[in-house]
């Protein structure tokens, strides 16, 4: 029994990842829920740089904290009730829910422990940023191109969708 | 506690996934739920990259990583659109109140 530094930072970090995402999914104050989510991006961040994917860690800082946090918490600030905000997040169908976690772990659990996965060793601690540009314009260039096109329309798509229409707009049909 | 290898990376990103869904299911806010599909995407990302660094394969991996990480952030641009333009018409986020194309 004994335990490399890396096996002790998978297995205390595994554990706030779970717990902060637990907490995210079952508390009742939707912005403490949303401020949860904040260890289990992190989380998520330290277990890639664990799998040697060091430029996917980064980006996981700068997009989920950096982006998809803040845009969580601004959907929250602009569409509840701050007043309120203790039984903002009602919940239903727990019984479903709990049915449909239990099925769902009971499934793929073992899928997961028993199957025999191919492997072939653990790849090396390098760092990737330049092969992952070489492969960007390389093997992976179609969907680099494309996923930018998606890019413009969601921009674009974003803006129609949020913004504010006057009344008269409206009934001109515009 | 033994030596951590692909299986825990696995059962860490089953764990994740169940809550998305367990979330998805339960809560009643357009917002947590988003939240829900955050958990899954993210737990897809992690099983696709502990596949590919046990594999001896670095790239691969990132790159199918980075465009989900891509589309998570559209996603959740125009979900959070849709979501002011709900709040705007129906004065409600709750998705068991905006059943206006309910038969």
């Amino acid at each position: 029994m004994n335990l490399s530094v890396p096996d002790l930072v998978f297995y205390g970090v595994a554990l706030i990842t779970l717990v902060s995402a637990v907490y995210a999914v079952f508390s009742r104050n939707i912005i403490r829920a949303v401020f949860a989510l904040l260890g289990t991006f992190f989380g998520m961040a330290v277990l890639y740089g664990l799998l040697a994917a060091d430029f996917v860690a980064v980006i996981q800082v700068l997009i989920y904290v950096g982006g998809i946090l803040v845009l969580l918490l601004f959907a929250v600030m602009l569409t509840g009730n701050i007043e309120t905000a203790q039984s903002s997040n009602r919940s239903s169908g727990l019984w479903l829910g709990a049915v449909a976690g239990m099925v769902l772990l009971a499934l793929l659990l073992p899928l997961a422990l028993k199957t025999p996965w191919q492997q072939s060793g653990a790849g090396e601690y390098t760092q990737t940023t330049a092969s992952i540009g070489t492969a960007l314009l390389s093997s992976a260039l179609l969907p680099f191109e494309v996923i930018s096109i998606v890019l413009l329309g969601v921009i674009i798509g974003a803006v129609v969708i949020a913004r504010h229409r006057r009344a008269a707009d409206m009934e001109a049909g515009k | 506690m033994i030596q951590v290898g692909l299986g825990h990376f696995l059962v860490v990103g089953t764990l994740l996934f169940t809550l998305g869904v367990v979330c998805v299911i339960t809560r009643r806010n357009a917002v947590a739920i988003l939240i829900g599909i955050e958990l899954m995407l993210n737990a897809s990302g992690l099983n696709l990259i502990a596949f590919s660094h046990y594999n001896n394969k670095a790239v691969e991996g990132s790159v199918f990583v980075l465009f989900v990480i891509v589309l998570a952030a559209a996603e959740a641009a125009v979900a959070m659109a849709l979501i002011l333009a709900i709040k705007r018409r129906l004065r409600t986020i709750d998705v068991d109140q905006t059943s206006s194309l309910r038969g």
